[in-house]
């Protein structure tokens, strides 16, 4: 036996492989990311309480300088995002390239609509002089903080914008880079027609993603909009 | 390929109905219900716990899936719940 097959023979595993949790690799290597997207988004949340709960002064009051209806109609769109983006899974699962075109797609344009929203969102809320860093001075809203220092935070007000614009804007990135990933698939390979009733693990893997980006503007949503 | 486990596909419009009445529901609790601010807090957070389960039994398909897979997406929350409520109880020590 040659040197080499010798120290080969040494490195084999004294057990046969076992069988592991019976998904394909994508989906597993999916669970695995999302597993540890959740103790990234748990960090933030975690900072967030910290911060919250430590700060010397009130947050400012629910809907006082945050655009509830607007964001509201986001979380809207993100909900029929995640039923469209299952629609279309169960679609190609039944081998339907039609309706799998059509409900991808209209995950794409929702997504999309959502970033363009929150894009629209920061651009209201910086004119009106809330930034990371609190207020602007001068502003409409530094105006409001000073004639109502409790109900706008107004002691808080830097750590309450770096908080905000730092949870949603991470959450914000991750919908942007869904979208893309969604538009590359979609040209690729769904209009193309590759997904097949039989193959059609990129469907499901980036829907995994997708929905996992809905429910965390879900907790989102509660506790940086409506708490 | 083999992609998800054999099921019957549950009704996701029905899905997507619980979630937008349960938004609804936050909003109203959150803005129209003269109740104390605590128990708004437990409110609104057991409503978006709800919906996040609701996400991913349905549509990311846990509850159609083999326990291991189930494991795997569910070992770190505990670790995320010991994280946050480590630091609300923070001011206390």
């Amino acid at each position: 036996m040659t040197h080499a097959a010798v120290a080969a023979s040494a490195m084999r595993p004294p057990f046969p492989a076992e069988r592991g949790v019976d998904v394909y690799n994508k989906k597993l290597g999916m669970w695995v990311f999302l597993g540890s997207e959740v103790m990234f988004f748990t960090a933030l949340i975690g900072s967030y309480v910290i911060l919250r709960f430590g700060a010397p002064g009130p947050w400012a009051l629910p809907g006082k300088v945050l655009n509830i209806p607007v964001t509201a109609f986001n979380t809207f769109l993100l909900i029929c995002s995640s039923v469209s983006m299952v629609k279309a899974y169960a679609a190609i699962a039944n081998g339907d390239q039609k309706w799998l075109k059509i409900w991808f797609g209209l995950t794409i344009l929702c997504g999309a609509g959502f970033v363009a929203v929150q894009a629209y969102e920061y651009t209201h809320l910086i004119h009106h002089g809330f930034l990371p860093s609190g207020y602007r001075d001068g502003s409409e809203l530094a105006e409001l903080a000073a004639a109502n220092p409790v109900m706008y935070g107004q002691a808080v007000a830097g750590l309450y914008g770096s908080t905000f614009f730092t949870m949603t804007g991470f959450h914000g990135f991750h919908v942007t880079c869904g979208v893309i990933s969604m538009l590359y698939l979609y040209v690729t390979r769904v209009l193309p027609g590759k997904y097949t009733k039989d193959d059609h693990a990129g469907v499901e893997v980036v829907g995994l993603y997708w929905h996992f980006v809905d429910l965390v503007w879900i907790i989102l949503f509660t506790i940086v909009y409506l708490i | 390929m083999h992609t998800a486990q054999p099921h019957k596909h549950p009704n996701y419009l029905l899905i997507w109905l619980y979630l937008f009445l349960l938004t609804v529901a936050e909003l109203g609790l959150a803005f129209e219900l003269p109740i104390s601010r605590n128990m708004k807090l437990i409110l609104l957070l057991f409503l978006a716990v709800w919906k996040a389960l609701l996400v991913a039994l349905f549509f990311m398909h846990l509850k159609f899936e083999r326990w291991n897979l189930r494991i795997l997406a569910i070992v770190p929350l505990p670790l995320a719940a010991i994280l946050i409520l480590a630091v609300i109880t923070e001011h206390i020590w």
